[in-house]
Formats: structure tokens, sequence, C-alpha cells
């Protein structure tokens, strides 16, 4: 029984990479034809401000080095052959292989993704427990009230806020940048490096909550009303020992789901948390690359959150099936 | 004793269906209001006045000024005109997107639903904020360059609740009824299943109105959207930016604290619609 349900599971994830595939190589075929029509010329924005020193020979030579003056259908080609092998082209801003750039920015933004993503979840999860046991209550209303107003805050003015506050009026933090400046990148510690990420992180996380914490309310409400609560509350089990017996399990999972489903909103908020901050991660790669004209390191990037947002789905899926039982048991059938 | 058997005793002299209504006028009151007042503030308010510049908010200027001396009470509200005109266009254009791709999934055949539901996993499996940075970068930025890209990035949910609920009209009796005596599909699209998803395509239109605004915010501040000559709201935070250290919050504080109670609003009626016409909703 173990071995068949691995199977289905296999079956699952394949068939899921199928429809990945797919929607990749979609993704990459528009956003390359997108890119290409940009009135944005990629060899002024190479040549920046070199402008008057190169002329049209030089232009020409540059044109054919980067193969900018084939159709668009072999530039294509050429293009999608150089990522399947891995070669995701140079960016014209760093003047580094876009596959560094990205490794290189991506540990930035995960770690500050990752902290924000758990700590959301968390707090999240409690005050939408708490709401949920205390319906009806002014705590619950306040909950409410905060997480309606939160979802309708944006990420970047609270990031200025966070930044006036702890900042400029504490003194507390740094302000922006991911490591302190005029320091060279061997002596920058972790303890630097943690205090830089400590205000983006709450920016995200006071923002993120507010998801989590209401779709945890109103699924906690559900339980609480089914027929085994009100038997529990009959033999007079009530609080956090009701909560911990018959709630927790119930809500647990559905709140994961939702956390991993949210990968794509996460993006986003990190996009803007770290050009408020001036923090190096990959959100500032993308607004970069987006303002400066640097087509290959926007390709690379649009290429990577799709798949970074399909491993959040995937891990959204795959924790419902592997962890709820219920869920395999109607697979039997 | 059970939370939920607790009767709620109303303290208000309102029953709740007019509470609702009641909310859903102010808040229009207000919005209109704003968007009046972006309208009617004429350029002058926000021409440069070097003799008072960098001052904090008083009862002269209510948000106070900035380093060129422009009254940011003016700006504020003119950018908060522009920032919902532009949400208006991108979110009427959203929901009849939405309106046509659902409605087609749901009354085109297999191939058809199929092909549209791999259009909405296109659209929703990269982020909103890059597919609207990729856009407006192809468009070189500006007006039309972010209206296209709210537009084409905030449909995909709508469509999938319009999708379900003409599926679901579909398959009622009435329907069926009503082709077996030889209606066409298209007078039964208009006239039974129309009606039934305009309360639903009211309520997210108002519900995706909020998204809208806060995106075309988000891309102005970060650069992609309107020019810097325009009043927006993203303008005015992202220059705000540069003079955060020197101590100057209410360049930040109050245009911000504006956008979230236009958005707010915009929330709330999105929400009070759907109390009072959503049968199954009408309990929280």
């Amino acid at each position: 029984m173990r071995k068949f349900n691995g199977g289905k599971l296999g079956l699952f994830i394949l068939m899921k990479g199928v429809r990945m595939v797919t929607l990749l190589v979609a993704i990459c075929f528009i956003s390359f034809l997108l890119v290409k029509n940009s009135p944005i010329d990629p060899i002024q924005a190479y040549i920046g401000a070199d402008m008057l020193k190169v002329g049209p020979e030089q232009r020409e030579k540059i044109a054919e080095y980067w193969g900018l003056d084939q159709p668009v259908m072999v530039q294509f080609l050429n293009w999608g052959s150089a990522v399947l092998a891995g070669d995701l082209g140079t960016s014209m801003i760093f003047r580094r292989p876009v596959i560094e750039v990205i490794g290189e920015r991506f540990f930035n933004s995960l770690a500050l993704m990752l902290s924000a993503w758990l700590l959301s979840g968390v707090v999240g999860f409690v005050m939408g427990v708490i709401a949920a046991m205390k319906k009806g209550t002014w705590i619950d209303r306040m909950i409410k009230w905060y997480c309606f107003t939160l979802a309708s805050t944006p990420t970047f003015w609270m990031g200025l806020l966070v930044l006036m506050v702890f900042s400029v009026w504490l003194g507390w933090f740094p302000i922006g940048m991911g490591v302190p400046a005029g320091v060279l990148s061997e002596d920058v510690t972790l303890m630097d490096r943690i205090q830089h990420l400590i205000l983006p992180v709450l920016t995200l996380s006071i923002l993120g909550v507010a998801n989590v914490a209401l779709h945890t309310r109103q699924k906690l409400i559900v339980v609480m009303a089914s027929d085994y609560v009100l038997f529990a509350r009959a033999r007079g089990e009530k609080g956090f020992a009701l909560f911990w017996r018959h709630g927790l399990r119930n809500v647990a999972l559905p709140a994961i789901t939702l956390q991993f489903a949210a990968f794509s909103e996460l993006f986003g908020g990190a996009v803007l948390a770290e050009q408020v901050f001036s923090y190096p991660g990959l959100g500032q790669a993308t607004i970069e690359a987006g303002l400066r004209g640097d087509v290959p390191l926007l390709l690379g990037l649009v290429i990577f959150s799709t798949i970074f947002v399909f491993v959040g789905n995937l891990l959204a899926d795959l924790s419902y099936r592997v962890l709820d039982p219920r869920t395999r048991e109607v697979r039997k059938i | 004793m059970i939370p939920s058997l607790k009767i709620n005793i109303n303290k208000f002299p309102l029953n709740r269906k007019q509470r609702t209504l009641f909310n859903i006028i102010i808040s229009i009151i207000f919005l209109v209001t704003v968007i009046l007042g972006g309208i009617l503030l004429d350029e002058e308010r926000i021409v440069t006045n070097l003799s008072e510049r960098n001052s904090a908010p008083s009862l002269e200027h209510l948000f106070g000024t900035d380093w060129l001396g422009r009254d940011m009470f003016a700006r504020t509200v003119m950018g908060l005109a522009l920032s919902i005109g532009v949400g208006l266009i991108g979110a009427i254009g959203s929901a009849l997107i939405a309106l046509l791709l659902g409605i087609a999934a749901a009354t085109m055949g297999k191939m058809a639903d199929r092909i549209i539901s791999w259009i909405i996993d296109l659209f929703l499996s990269v982020p909103h904020l890059v597919t609207l940075v990729l856009i407006a970068f192809t468009l070189g930025g500006g007006f039309k360059g972010i209206v296209i890209g709210l537009t084409l990035t905030h449909w995909p949910s709508l469509a999938r609740v319009i999708r379900a609920e003409v599926m679901q009209i579909r398959s009622a009796e009435f329907v069926q009824v009503s082709q077996k005596m030889g209606k066409s599909q298209w007078w039964i699209a208009v006239h039974h299943i129309l009606p039934h998803i305009v309360p639903q395509l009211l309520i997210g239109f108002m519900l995706l109105f909020p998204h809208v605004i806060l995106h075309e915010a988000a891309v102005t501040f970060l650069g992609l959207g309107l020019s810097p000559h325009e009043p927006a709201i993203g303008i005015i935070l992202s220059e705000s930016m540069r003079y955060l250290s020197s101590g100057m919050w209410w360049l930040a504080f109050f245009p911000g604290l504006c956008l979230l109670i236009v958005v707010r609003m915009f929330d709330q009626i999105g929400e009070n619609l759907r109390v009072l016409m959503d049968p199954t909703r009408s309990h929280d």
C-alpha cells in the first residue's frame, strides 16, 4: 500500500513537472519577445555614459558580438539553448555572468524572505488562533481590524515608517545597505549582516501576518462550531487544552499550505522592502535591471522568480498530500 | 456556554443591513471628495515657493511643505486622485478580461477551459511585481505601460471565480430546460448567466481596486511607472526617501497614510457589498 502511494506521489510530481516546463518555456518565450520589443536599445544601455566615444562601426561590432543583428527567432533559439546549457548570459550592469549575480543575491534574499516567512507565519497563526478562540470580543475585533488595515498598507510605506522610527529617531539600526559602508567585504561579520537584516524582515513580517491570521481565524471558527468540539466542551474541556487537542491539527495544515502558496507575494514584498532598505537582494537587482535595461539579468530573474513561485506551490500541494492523512485515505479508494 | 450562541446586542438603532449601507455611503462620499479635490485643486497650489521650504505641518500647510516649498496636502490629494484614476482604468480592464475569459472557459468546451486555465496559471506563476517590471520595461514606463501592466496582471483570480460561478449556473435546471427549449448559447449567456454573475463581478471589481492602486503606487515608487513630473503618491514617497535622514518625516508619513485610508475605504466598500449581496457570507 505504501509503495502504491509513493508511485502516485511520483506521478503527481511528474505531472506537475511537465506542466511547469510548458509554463516555463512559454514564459521564457513571452518575456523574450517583450524585452526585444522594448524601446530601450540594449547597445545604448551597454555603452551608457561612453556614448560619445563609441562610433557607428563599434556599435555594429557590439551588435554582432551580442548577436543582435539576427532575426528575433534565431536570437531566441540561441538564447534558449544557452539557458538550457546553464548559461544565462552576462549581466550588463554587473559585467558578470547572470548566474553568479543571481546566486549571490539569492542568498541575501533567501535570508530575508525565509526569516520573514517564518516570523509572519508563526505570529500570524498565533494571532488567528487567539482571534478565533475569543471570537466576538474586543481582542478579536482588534486583530481583525489590524489585519484588514494591513492588507491595504503599501509595503514600501511601511518600510519607510520602520526606517524613520528605528533608524532616524531611535538610531538603533543603520540606514540601508546590506553591509556597513566603508568596510572591506572580508571584515563584515555575521552580526553586521544580521543587524542589516532586522528592519526589512520586520517590515515584511508586520505586513505578512494578515493573510495567515484571517485564514486561520476563519478555519478555526468552523472547527469550533463542529460537533466534536461541542462534545469536548460538554466534557468540560476549555481554553488552551481544547485548542491543543481538537483545534491545532485541523488549522495548522491550511496555514502551512497558505504560507507556501504565498511565495509570489513574498517575492513582491521583498522587492519593495529591498528597494527601501537598499538591501542587495534579488528584488533590488530586478529593479536595477528594469531601470537600466539589463536584458540578460531581467530575463534570468523572471525565470528564477517563476521557479521560486513554482517551488512554493509544489510544496503547498505536497504538504497537503504528505501530511494530511485524510487525503491519503481518499486516494486508496 | 457556547460563545457562538451568544446573541449580539445591538447598540445602534439601525439594523445590520442599514449599517452596512451607511458605511458604504460614507466611504463613497469620502472618495468622491478626494477625487473632486484632486480635479479642482489647480496647479498653483503646488508651485514652488522657496520662502517656505521644509516647513513642518501647521494649520496653513496641513501636511507641511517639501524642499521646494510645495504644499504637501495639495500634492497628496492630487496624487490620490491620479492613483484612483489609474486604478479605475486598470481595474475595469482587468474585470473585463476576467469576465470574458471566465465565461469562455466555462461555456466553450473542454479545450477552451484547458487553454484558459493554462493561461491563468501562466500569469499566476510569475510574481505580479516582476511581471509589472517586465511590462513597464517593454513599454518604456509611463502611463501607458503602467495601465497595461496593471490590466494584464490582476484578472486571473477573478476569472477563476467567474468560471466557477458560470459552471455552477450552467448545470442548474433552468438553464438545462432553456437549452432543451432550443434557445441559443448566446441567448442563454445573456439572459440566464450574465444576471447571476453581475454581483460577483461587481464585488470582484471592488476588491480588485485596492490591489491595483497599491501596485500602481509600488511600481511608480520603484521608478518604473508614472513620470516624476506627475504628482503621484509613488513619486512623492520615493522623493521623500532622500530626505528621511534629515528628519522630515511628514514628507512620507501623510501621503502614505492617505493612500492607506483610500485603499482601505475601497476594500471596505467591496467587503460590505459582499456581505449585502452574498447570502453565504452574511453570517460573519
